[in-house]
């Protein structure tokens, strides 16, 4: 299922909220003049260039945009290149491999103490579990700033660990404690951090999507609306292959490259949506050719190998900052465990799932490290054991914390109950009988 | 109906029209002494206002933009803040409402505007799942600054699937509040309310109240001018039955009050013009002065907002009701098109009057049902 699109085409995106189309290309950067590239500037990226693939007319037309689309070979055209010193072949350093590997040690591991957990009663309700896809997780949000948006589905651990929020107050959560990130109302699959942005954990599929769409929007107006100028905060969207078939994110590819807002779609194909077969439910099951067809570039990457999803997520990252719009990047990847912790995965052939085990990331990431003289077994080991403690010390933690107290039922339906807030007299402003005098200031 | 027409013959009008239009216009002069804030020379309509309410707080707040289908081209009065407030979208509506609530989340304040709350069932995963339940899911973490606006309720002649009232639906979501203006103070007042507000707000509006004036007062002009959240507001006084409505229907109880004052009815009108939270002190304080109570709205008639408030009567002044608690509300129909239907599936003047007079058990007996 590798993609074999060869063609990298020079990029020309005359979207805008003014939904312009044609103009004169102006020279300086997408800052200087008009709202959001609305003069229909010109940037050309052409990172090589060849002849157009036979089946897009898109040249032809006139502003409309020919996109490119990067494939994974693009990882492999830089290994290609001559390069002086060895060491340049390498496409990590040191820090960067121990810090990928750790947080995917991280992520399986916390996932299976979480099964582990859950068949001892501790943990209940719907869990669903990341093993197997940590590549995708690790690849992307280890290159992103805090500030930056990472918006997830029911599967929502393992991004909110790589994202920053600590073992312990995701486990809390897990075991709905009041200790938890969102002190035990959310649960497994409703995931939430101001600090760390992240906005998500939703239950439906397709519903983060505009959700995303809309911090990449904020993300956008703050930079242009309200001049915050190093407001270049980028979103990452993670959804799965069964998303891709719902009207929601068409929506959102439209109006993303519409309005060439700062979003990375990230779709992560593991082939099954719940127990419906990706290739029995799509009728084009390639994905990343829904990006051009929105005039973005879709990209397909193999989403095992966590050193060419970091390669491809450098790329669109990069892309999303500058201000060039979204990206598509389709990952190809498996979960080892069922859907979710009730799931007894009878439908998968034990072949298939015998192929992906076979290609587990944390496994071939060790092996890439190990081969290229980054760091010795022993330093490795020393993460593995570290993890374990972080890991048990979350259990511990969680264990040990006390559940929500009766009074937090009612609390937080709405952040100002009353609206208007208390007022400089200590009273509620809204019950101040002069309040429709104006005298009453927010 | 019977009683009706033979007033009409009496007063010597050859057509209902005719009485309806001395009854308004007598009606509009009797409840603009009656208002509680001073009498102004100033009249606004109901859509000056919400244009207006939405100009000074776009102008106050650089952070709140309006988002929804042909906001901008259309409108010649938003062209002053330019393409990237006043934001033209696709008929897209779960994928803009959803970009609104991420908006929110971020920090921004977005007005989403629907074109009828009909197509906002389209939206409405976003609206309940992701707007109003999200500051409970993350305990607080989270708020969403956002309103939702649109006309609500029946129109003239639209059919099925553009005429359905909402306020039954979203005000029984907690998360939500849920305000429904009537005259151009009201829409006013509550508009720059529901935008300051941290919480999601559905602002239910109704398209043919849009061209109708009212008398604003020298204060509701004022920029800072806002209406609290949560509180109803009375009408109009009175001792014998309790009547409350909301949205076009408050005008409908207001020309019913003139009716039944001619007969000797007092009838207390009450506007909501908060759905949820529901300003339950008001309407029971109300309760217990008349004893009687009847409820009014555009809505399918089960689990409406008639129900609710009647049953939070029961819960709280029991004791004080001296006959049952009549609800009038929409037929349990979709509605249908035919303009003598349409007629009978909605609420009517006549209706409210009839059941105010069966509450004070002065109705002539008669099979009510058509």
């Amino acid at each position: 299922m590798s993609a074999s699109f060869f063609s990298v085409r020079a990029v020309r995106h005359p979207g805008s909220f003014a939904g312009e189309e044609h103009g004169p290309p102006a020279a300086s950067g997408w800052l200087a003049s008009g709202f959001l590239g609305s003069a229909g500037k010109l940037r050309f990226r052409a990172l090589s260039v060849s002849a157009p693939a036979p089946s897009s007319s898109a040249r032809r037309r006139g502003s409309s945009s020919v996109v490119v689309a990067v494939s994974s070979d693009v990882v492999k055209e830089k290994k290609l290149k001559p390069s002086s010193s060895s060491s340049s072949d390498l496409l990590i350093t040191k820090e960067e491999g121990l810090e990928l590997y750790e947080d995917m040690v991280l992520g399986r591991s916390f996932e299976d103490m979480c099964a582990q957990m859950y068949y001892r009663g501790k943990m209940f309700g719907f869990v669903h579990l990341y093993n197997g896809q940590e590549a995708v997780s690790t690849g992307f949000i280890k290159l992103l700033k805090q500030e930056d948006c990472v918006v997830s589905t029911y599967r929502d651990h393992v991004h909110a660990l790589s994202k920053g929020v600590p073992a312990r107050a995701v486990m809390s959560e897990l075991f709905g404690k009041t200790t938890g990130c969102c002190r035990g109302q959310g649960g497994s699959m409703h995931m939430f951090s101001k600090e760390h942005n992240l906005l998500g954990g939703f239950a439906f599929i397709g519903e983060g999507i505009p959700i995303a769409t809309g911090a990449a929007f904020a993300s956008k107006y703050r930079r242009e609306v309200l001049k915050e100028a190093d407001c270049d905060h980028v979103t990452v969207a993670f959804f799965g292959d069964g998303t891709c078939n719902n009207g929601q994110f068409y929506e959102c590819l439209n109006m993303a490259a519409l309005w060439k807002l700062p979003i990375v779609f990230v779709v992560e194909n593991n082939l099954w949506a719940i127990g419906m077969s990706h290739l029995r439910a799509t009728s084009d099951p390639q994905i990343w050719k829904k990006g051009p067809a929105f005039g973005m570039p879709g990209v397909h990457v193999d989403g095992m190998d966590v050193l060419k999803v970091r390669e491809v997520a450098k790329e669109a990252i990069g892309r999303a900052r500058r201000g060039e719009g979204p990206t598509l990047v389709e990952c190809e990847t498996y979960r080892f465990r069922g859907h979710s912790l009730a799931d007894p995965d009878e439908l998968r052939d034990p072949a298939e799932k015998a192929c992906y085990a076979a290609r587990d990331p944390i496994v071939a990431l060790k092996k890439y490290i190990l081969e290229k003289n980054l760091a010795r077994e022993d330093e490795l080991k020393a993460i593995d054991k570290k993890i374990d403690e972080i890991i048990e010390d979350s259990v511990e933690f969680a264990d040990a914390s006390p559940p929500p107290h009766r009074s937090q039922l009612l609390e937080n339906v709405f952040a100002d109950p009353k609206g208007f807030g208390i007022g400089p007299d200590g009273r509620y402003r809204c019950e101040d009988p002069k309040f429709t005098a104006g005298t009453a200031q927010v | 109906m019977l009683s009706i027409l033979r007033r009409e013959a009496a007063a010597g009008c050859s057509d209902a029209v005719l009485l309806r239009e001395r009854l308004r216009r007598s009606c509009a002069a009797a409840t603009a002494r009656l208002r509680g804030y001073a009498t102004a020379a100033k009249e606004m309509t109901v859509r000056e206002a919400l244009n207006t309410a939405l100009d000074e707080e776009m102008s106050a707040d650089p952070r709140v933009f309006l988002m929804g289908e042909e906001v901008g081209e259309y409108q010649g009065a938003y062209k002053k803040f330019g393409p990237e407030r006043v934001v033209d979208t696709p008929i897209t509506e779960a994928g803009f409402t959803g970009i609104g609530v991420g908006a929110a989340y971020y920090g921004l304040r977005p007005v989403v505007e629907f074109m009828t709350f009909n197509f906002a069932m389209q939206a409405i995963d976003h609206i309940i799942n992701s707007a109003a339940k999200m500051n409970y899911m993350s305990a607080g973490n989270i708020s969403v600054p956002i309103v939702f606006r649109g006309p609500n309720g029946a129109a003239a002649g639209v059919g099925a699937q553009h005429s359905q009232c909402y306020a039954a639906w979203y005000g029984s979501c907690p998360g939500l509040k849920v305000l429904a203006p009537y005259s151009s103070e009201d829409a006013r007042g509550l508009l720059k309310a529901a935008i300051r507000d941290p919480d999601p707000v559905v602002f239910l509006e109704n398209e043919l109240i849009y061209g109708e004036r009212f008398p604003v007062s020298a204060e509701a002009l004022d920029s800072s001018f806002c209406l609290p959240i949560g509180k109803a507001k009375i009408e109009r006084e009175g001792k014998d039955v309790t009547i409350t409505a909301f949205s076009k229907m408050v005008g409908l109880s207001l020309e019913a009050a003139e009716i039944l004052a001619k007969e000797g009815i007092s009838a207390e009108v009450i506007n909501l013009l908060s759905i949820r939270p529901l300003d339950r002190p008001t309407i029971n304080a109300s309760v217990r002065k008349t004893s009687r109570l009847v409820t009014v709205e555009e809505g399918f008639p089960q689990h409406g907002v008639g129900a609710e408030i009647g049953m939070s009567i029961i819960e709280d002044s029991f004791g004080y009701l001296d006959a049952p608690i009549e609800r009038i509300t929409g037929a349990d129909v979709p509605m249908p098109y035919a303009a003598n239907l349409e007629r009978m599936a909605l609420p009517q003047i006549e209706d409210i009057v009839r059941a105010a007079k069966r509450v004070c058990h002065r109705s002539v007996p008669m099979a009510a049902t058509a």
